[in-house]
């Protein structure tokens, strides 16, 4: 067995510390998670945005993600309506991304001299981020545990250079290391403290409330006007001029915008698990959605962060 | 002579996409060599997920010395067309020659191409393959702009012989070729020389890789086999898995493993799909009980607790999923024990298409369709309607939602736990048969009916709201469901006019609708006079409920119900117009022209025999088209063809030319000569044999009384010269001509056909 290897893990926390410390290692910005509601890892901006344009950039992050429709009043083995991803966004993606991948399976206590990872065909595709990529579901022994994937585009941009992107499902990850069956069986903090909690014991009645308010009590006329008003406000933070008459200063509000674009598109998925969008609507919101997420693609590319030498900008 | 190797090393490759990038490797490899001026003596390609190979053997040192000779100007032309020219080829005057021609003297450039070394012409060769290889999606990675299917990591390219091995240098897209390789991505890391393709394939089985797809498939299905086999088991064939699975791992190891008894009642074929689609396993059965009871999976390396963990793992992954699909299948159960009146409610309110109405709609309008075909399988309509009503249930369940390629599969089950009668329940699985050209097609009646009405439903629906296939755009299957109704009619032999069927079910899907109203009210006699060409024109408004009533025409003559128009529910609506349906029938007949031109029958065959009466009735036009390909491939039937054309030409220009039709029976006392008498005589015989075969579909006796019409017809155009003097005798001779034309068009359109 490899020297590398630590010994297992304990609980849910001590794999997503493990994963912290690894990438942190490894020379990324261990970020905070973004604090909306979004439907996964990708939708915040240290991915979305910071995908765009031409300057190097390396971050690691958890980040709660939101499917209502995935909802199962935490009676599921495996299924949530809020779990976790872990994900790492590097760009350029370095020519190791695989053998650094290996490593972070074996920082959490998965032995790769035991184990079969597989890398199989797995293309990603986001109509509502308007982004696609080509790379793998990461299989080990027969079980999904990861996806890898090299962006092509964002928001309506080929990626230059690319990015590549690794995102974990934390909760399936960690029952498979930990050997759990049901994820409210599984430890959160280590078993052997003293206030030992399970994951159960911290999101059963979360579960519970959300499943019900997500399909059965959020008011769909409330979501709809939310919707309509986060799409407007989104367009008009763009519409506004780009100099600002109080500095002086050249600021294109793109992420102030996007907030707005991650706002239609998490109202999108509840308007979705509420069951009031049709199937034909479906692809007009998903349209909407996409819309915004291109327009604030457009305006992240013209900043400094998004590639655009501050010299090259109007003043 | 040396031999070449080239390795492209990746990240993984995609199985599906490896056997197609192997051959596109070779082909362009080889290819570019060859227009280099290279040859070869053989050259083959291997693949593993993450390297495409390919080894050149007996490749020439060099390409060969070229020689070319190129006419210049005339030595006394102007200097600057000599100029011109010396820049053109690159030389300097002295170096030209000057010959002496027809016109003076002229200068002429012997240019010498030579040879280029093999090295060289692969270093050109190989990265512009590598830049403009065709995969089906490629893709950029880090800073370059390098496109390969996935990171492309390492370029093996070396030329070797018996004396040694070289390095073949150049450089795509930042990769520089390399004469080195590693092995297995976890066994063997590490990198070694290559020097040949020998000690490369040796090496690599050193470094667990194994080259050859199809050797992993072989050893995958070797050890699979051989492991069941010991446990009394057999692995269920699946080639296509087989090819999959070979293409995810370059050193494969063959795990069996077990699955819980709590999913060894599922269905065989929810386990074998679950497994398939989910985890790429093999299902391994019990040869004496057909159940499924294991599992084979394959990974991609050994390990010292021989596989156990990884064993584990595959089958706590299975657990889960074998979980849902448990839960699925007892609900769905439940379901249909009760009589599944609870997925028959559902489908009321799941559209099938917004303009055809919901799935119940559907299902109303199949057991219409089944119910009219039922007798001509000799089918109690009970029956029938109880198998019409039944076959797409399943469509609602648990099950089918999840993998909705059990639809039909579990339709079956479902209908035998609802105590359903085995045939009802054979119907609901097969229905949807055949799906493709070489699918196989139901022979039990209640199977045939059901399926016929579906495809009919389908076709005569998306026919009425114009939604037909155009050029490769088929997005609803048409093309495939009118193949099936072809090849249900033809393998079954069944005698079924298309065009009443479908007439029939326009006209009471109209009267189900709309409480018969004004429909079909004998009174309603202003509709019923409105002329053909009134009736089909198309309506403007789809929208309204106004009824249009129209007389129903050729080929639908046998039918005098009005058609309809008429809102199915909300926004659904057929319009029914006898253009439809003749449309259709002509859609019908360009399917059974593909399908009989891959059984040998040419086209012009089959549009000869398309004018005759009742040709939507698929298997007696087949019988007529069967006949008229085998005579006219004959001696007689040639001759008999090259007579008919000339009598058509003949008469066709005096029809032109005396503007009147020459069709009013010849008289046999105009006659002349012996050669005329004896036409007559013939075509008397002919047309009494003939009238009678074709009446009792005994076509061969058809052809057969035309052929005696080859002799007569070749003497008459010998001896006989058409235009007369006498009038009388030339107008007689015409109308002869055009009788040869009636007779032989009571067996088929002869002038359709090509030669």
């Amino acid at each position: 067995m490899s020297a590398l290897v630590k010994a297992k893990p304990k609980s849910f926390q001590e794999i997503i510390l493990r994963l912290q410390g690894y990438w942190a290692d490894k020379g990324c910005a261990v970020m905070q998670p973004y604090d909306m509601e979004v439907g996964a890892g990708t939708f915040h901006p240290a991915t979305t945005l910071r995908s765009l344009g031409s300057n190097s950039w390396a971050a690691a992050y958890v980040q709660p993600s939101r499917r209502p429709t995935d909802g199962r009043y935490a009676e599921n083995p495996n299924r949530l309506q809020h779990y976790y991803q872990y994900q790492v966004l590097i760009k350029p993606s370095p020519p190791d991304l695989q053998a650094l991948y290996l490593g972070s399976l074996e920082a959490i206590g998965i032995d790769l001299n035991l184990h079969d990872i597989r890398f199989v065909e797995d293309d990603w595709e986001s109509p509502t981020l308007g982004a696609w990529g080509l790379g793998w579901e990461i299989w080990c022994d027969g079980m999904e545990v990861s996806q890898f994937t090299y962006f092509q585009q964002v928001g309506g941009h080929d990626c230059k250079p690319v990015s590549g992107e690794l995102t974990y499902g934390l909760e399936r990850l960690a029952m498979y290391v930990l050997g759990v069956n049901h994820v409210m069986d599984m430890p959160y903090n280590d078993p052997d403290a003293s206030i030992a909690l399970t994951y159960g014991d911290v999101f059963k009645q979360t579960e519970q409330e959300y499943s019900r308010w997500n399909f059965d009590v959020a008011d769909t006329e409330t979501l709809l006007k939310h919707f309509e008003d986060a799409e407007a406000e989104c367009q008009r933070i763009l519409d506004v001029p780009d100099e600002d008459p109080k500095t002086g200063k050249w600021i294109v509000m793109a992420h102030p915008a996007y907030d707005q674009c991650i706002k239609a598109s998490h109202l999108f998925n509840l308007l979705d698990a509420r069951g009031v969008i049709s199937v034909t609507e479906r692809q007009a919101y998903i349209g909407r959605v996409r819309a915004l997420s291109k327009m604030c693609a457009d305006a992240f590319v013209q900043t400094e962060a998004g590639g655009s030498a501050p010299e090259s900008m109007p003043r | 002579m040396t031999d070449l190797l080239l390795e492209l090393f990746s990240e993984e490759i995609p199985a599906r996409m490896q056997k197609q990038a192997s051959d596109d490797l070779k082909k362009m490899v080889t290819t570019g060599l060859v227009e280099a001026g290279l040859l070869f003596e053989s050259a083959g390609v291997l693949v593993t997920p993450r390297r495409l190979c390919l080894s050149v053997v007996g490749l020439t040192d060099r390409s060969p010395n070229l020689k070319e000779e190129r006419k210049g100007p005339r030595v006394d032309a102007p200097e600057k067309a000599i100029e011109g020219f010396l820049r053109g080829v690159g030389m300097s005057k002295d170096q030209l020659e000057i010959r002496n021609e027809r016109k003076g003297k002229v200068y002429f450039a012997l240019i010498e191409k030579p040879g280029r070394a093999a090295a060289e012409i692969i270093a050109e060769v190989v990265p512009s393959v590598v830049r403009n290889f065709p995969w089906p999606k490629s893709m950029r990675w880090g800073a370059g702009s390098l496109k390969w299917v996935r990171p492309l990591h390492s370029i093996l390219c070396i030329l070797y012989d018996t004396e040694g091995a070289e390095l073949v240098p150049f450089e795509v897209g930042g990769i520089l070729s390399v004469d080195t390789t590693q092995g297995h991505r976890f066994h063997a890391p590490v990198s070694f020389k290559v020097t040949s393709f020998d000690q490369y394939a040796s090496e690599l089985a050193k470094s667990y890789v194994v080259l050859d797809a199809a050797e992993r498939a072989a050893i995958i299905w070797n050890d699979a086999t051989n492991k069941a086999f010991a446990l009394g088991l057999e692995v269920v064939e699946d080639k296509e898995l087989l090819a999959e699975v070979a293409g995810l791992v370059e050193w494969p190891v063959v795990l069996v493993g077990d699955i819980a008894e709590d999913f060894l009642s599922l269905p065989s074929e929810v386990l074998r799909l679950s497994m398939k689609e989910h985890q790429k396993f093999f299902s391994v059965r019990d040869p004496k009980t057909d159940r499924i009871e294991k599992f084979v999976t394959v990974a991609n390396r050994e390990t010292v607790d021989n596989g156990m963990t990884i064993l584990a793992g595959n089958e706590k992954v299975l657990f889960a999923r074998l979980s849902d699909a448990k839960f699925f299948w007892e609900n769905d159960l439940r379901v249909a024990k009760t009589g599944a009146g609870l997925w028959v409610e559902k489908l009321a309110s799941v559209t099938f298409h917004n303009k055809l109405g919901s799935q119940a709609e559907r299902i109303d309008r199949i057991v219409v369709l089944a119910k009219d075909i039922a007798p001509k399988l000799g089918l109690d309509s009970v029956v029938v309607e109880d198998a019409a009503r039944f076959a797409k249930v399943d469509l609602s369940s648990e099950m089918v939602y999840e993998f909705p390629e059990l639809q039909g599969v579990m339709g079956r089950y479902y209908a035998a736990s609802a105590g359903k009668a085995v045939d009802v329940a054979s119907a609901a699985q097969e229905h949807y048969s055949p799906l493709g050209p070489s699918d196989d097609v139901p022979s039990a009646p209640v199977s045939v009916t059901v399926a016929l009405a579906d495809k009919l439903d389908t076709l005569a629906g998306f026919w009425s709201i114009d939604e037909k296939p155009t050029g490769s755009k088929d997005p609803f299957a048409l093309r495939r469901a009118a193949l099936g109704v072809i090849r249900l009619v033809l393998e079954n032999g069944l005698r079924l006019g298309i065009s009443d069927v479908i007439c029939r079910f326009y006209v009471d899907c109209a009267k189900r609708l709309e409480n018969s109203k004004l429909l079909l009210s004998k009174d309603d006699g202003g509709a019923f006079s409105q002329s053909f060409e009134q009736a089909v024109a198309p309506s403007a408004h789809h929208d309204t409920h106004e009824w249009r009533s129209v007389r129903l025409s050729r080929p639908l003559a046998s039918l005098n119900e009005p058609l309809i128009e008429k809102s199915f529910s909300e926004g659904a609506k057929i319009s029914f117009r006898p253009s439809v349906s003749e449309n259709l029938l002509s859609f019908f007949h360009d399917r059974l022209k593909v399908y009989l031109r891959n059984k040998g029958i040419s086209h012009d065959v089959i549009d000869a025999c398309l004018i005759t009466p009742r040709n939507d009735d698929f298997t007696l036009l087949v019988k007529r088209v069967e006949a008229l390909q085998a005579f006219v491939v004959s001696d007689d039937g040639t001759n008999l063809l090259q007579g008919f054309k000339r009598a058509n030409n003949i008469l066709t220009q005096a029809e032109e030319r005396d503007g009147v039709e020459y069709s009013y029976g010849a008289d046999m006392k105009f006659a002349e000569q012996d050669e005329e008498r004896a036409l007559f005589a013939a075509l008397e015989v002919a047309e009494r044999a003939i009238a009678p075969a074709i009446e009792l579909e005994k076509f061969g006796e058809a052809m057969k009384a035309m052929a005696g019409l080859r002799e007569p017809i070749d003497a008459f155009f010998e001896a006989v010269q058409i235009n007369a003097d006498s009038d009388t005798v030339r107008r007689n001779r015409l109308n002869l001509l055009s009788r040869i034309r009636s007779v032989m068009g009571q067996v088929a359109d002869f002038n359709k056909i090509e030669g």
